[in-house]
């Protein structure tokens, strides 16, 4: 046994065509801290908002979400609430995974509130997708370094995108103290206190990739090699990255 | 096997072409994040801890016999920008040629043949390190270098930065190259069991979103 006194939590949702146009979710597990509710569906999709998820994880703590979409369903996730890493009083770091599977077909949308990485925390975040060739998705990650006037604590956030077995985006980024030096830097964050991605996979998107665009200084559309594409956005703050990253979904029509 | 083929291969007279890209330093200096000595070493160290982990994982393990084809793709996976996977395709084409020159060997003229428009460059110059008898080590002790050799050198053309300051941050840096060598070298050892989801993926957006600022500018003095 692990000595850490922290807290294990799994969260399951999984989303099934209800074979008459709608999506039916035969799992939605709550656990612990991860509370989960199905909230009003609009038309063929199932929505799911991540509730009283509020305080992330602790030191320690080691929570994770599974979503599972399966072939024609429709889901989209939420959460009510910017999710906050805080120190805890177990040693040591906490940890959490986003484990997103979305068959052929099927569509997903991942658009939790940010994640603040408060002072003293220390959190290794994983999120990681895969999807069938026929699959879609728009996911959106924001981290916001401290809060308001705080400096910020640890963290590690991996993203992995799988696109019929393929990596299609690997990305990690390491900022905080302890990280990395550089990390505030002219190469990666130069004092920003905000950053994003936003990844958009459609099966159309390989016989015709997006046009590269910048978006102002801050922020770049990217085509990724396979049928996928990436904004990555730094802003000073939280709103000003989410109006990057919302102009920048809608500009994909 | 030669410790000093070392050498020859991270000369920067070696003639692969990598004095014509500036590592994302060109913008930067434009948008004002880079302005002198100080400011150059923090972009060198935060190129560094991420472009320049992930291209001397990906170099060690060309160098170890990793499957070149496998790696030059979770080199695009680990590069959104196409600008930049657009110049280290670029720069492995060069680079090819020039090894193949220098060490002939089978593997690397079939990567050469698998990769017509070039692969990646630390791909590339993990097998040109092969080629030549050097070991992973090696290998990616010359990608982290040049991780940093190159904007120090650029940004002493773009910014007339006094070449001894330029050298200076370099030196400094020296014993964190140490230890990216080393992490990169263990990434590319757990690479021969657990595959290539073991490269490390570090990222700096500001390089990603620069190199597209920088790709669409009419006129540049660096190709990168």
């Amino acid at each position: 046994m692990s000595g850490s006194a922290g807290v294990r939590s799994v969260a399951r949702i999984l989303a099934r065509d209800d074979g008459r146009g709608g999506t039916s979710l035969p799992v939605l597990e709550s656990d612990g801290p991860l509370a989960l509710r199905r909230t009003r569906a609009g038309g063929s999709e199932a929505r799911v908002m991540l509730v009283g998820a509020m305080s992330g994880p602790l030191g320690g703590d080691h929570f994770t979400v599974q979503a599972r979409v399966e072939e024609g369903a429709r889901l989209s996730v939420g959460s009510a609430a910017a999710t906050i890493a805080l120190p805890g009083q177990a040693k040591g770091d906490a940890h959490y995974d986003v484990r997103l599977e979305v068959a052929d077909h099927a569509e997903l949308h991942w658009l939790p509130e940010q994640l603040i990485s408060a002072h003293g925390s220390d959190l290794y975040v994983a999120t990681r997708v895969e999807l069938a060739a026929t699959a879609r998705l728009v996911l959106r990650e924001e981290q916001v370094l401290g809060r308001s006037g705080e400096e910020p604590g640890r963290l590690t956030s991996r993203l992995t995108v799988r696109v019929a077995d393929r990596v299609v985006l690997d990305q990690e980024l390491a900022c905080g103290p302890g990280a990395p030096g550089g990390w505030d830097g002219p190469a990666v964050l130069a004092g920003h206190r905000a950053v994003g991605q936003l990844v958009v996979v459609r099966p159309e998107f390989a016989a015709e990739p997006v046009p590269v665009r910048s978006l102002g200084e801050g922020a770049a559309l990217m085509p990724l090699a396979g049928p996928a594409a990436l904004v990555t956005a730094v802003a000073p703050d939280a709103l000003r990255l989410r109006r990057l990253l919302d102009e920048a979904l809608a500009s994909l029509g | 096997m030669s410790r000093a083929a070392l050498l020859v291969l991270a000369d920067g007279r070696f003639p692969a072409g990598g004095h014509a890209h500036s590592g994302g330093a060109e913008e930067a200096v434009k948008a004002g994040r880079i302005s002198g000595a100080a400011s150059l070493a923090d972009f060198c160290r935060g190129r560094l801890h991420t472009a320049g982990l992930v291209a001397a994982a990906l170099s060690a393990a060309a160098a170890l016999g990793i499957d070149p084809v496998a790696l030059d793709r979770a080199a695009d996976a680990r590069t959104p920008s196409p600008a930049l996977r657009l110049a280290a395709r670029k720069l492995g084409r060069q680079l090819m040629r020039a090894a193949r020159s220098t060490w002939p060997s089978a593997e690397l003229d079939a990567l050469g043949r698998e990769f017509p428009k070039g692969a990646h460059q630390p791909v590339v110059l993990g097998l040109a390190a092969r080629a030549a008898g050097l070991g992973p080590v090696d290998a990616a002790y010359c990608a982290a270098y040049e991780s940093v050799g190159g904007p120090a050198t650029a940004t002493v053309r773009l910014l007339s930065l006094d070449p001894f300051d330029a050298t200076g941050v370099l030196a400094r840096l020296a014993p964190e190259m140490d230890r990216v060598a080393d992490r990169a070298v263990e990434a590319a050892r757990r690479v021969v069991d657990e595959g290539v989801d073991a490269l490390p993926a570090g990222s700096a957006p500001l390089l990603e979103i620069g190199a597209e600022a920088h790709a669409g500018w009419p006129v540049r003095l660096f190709a990168s």
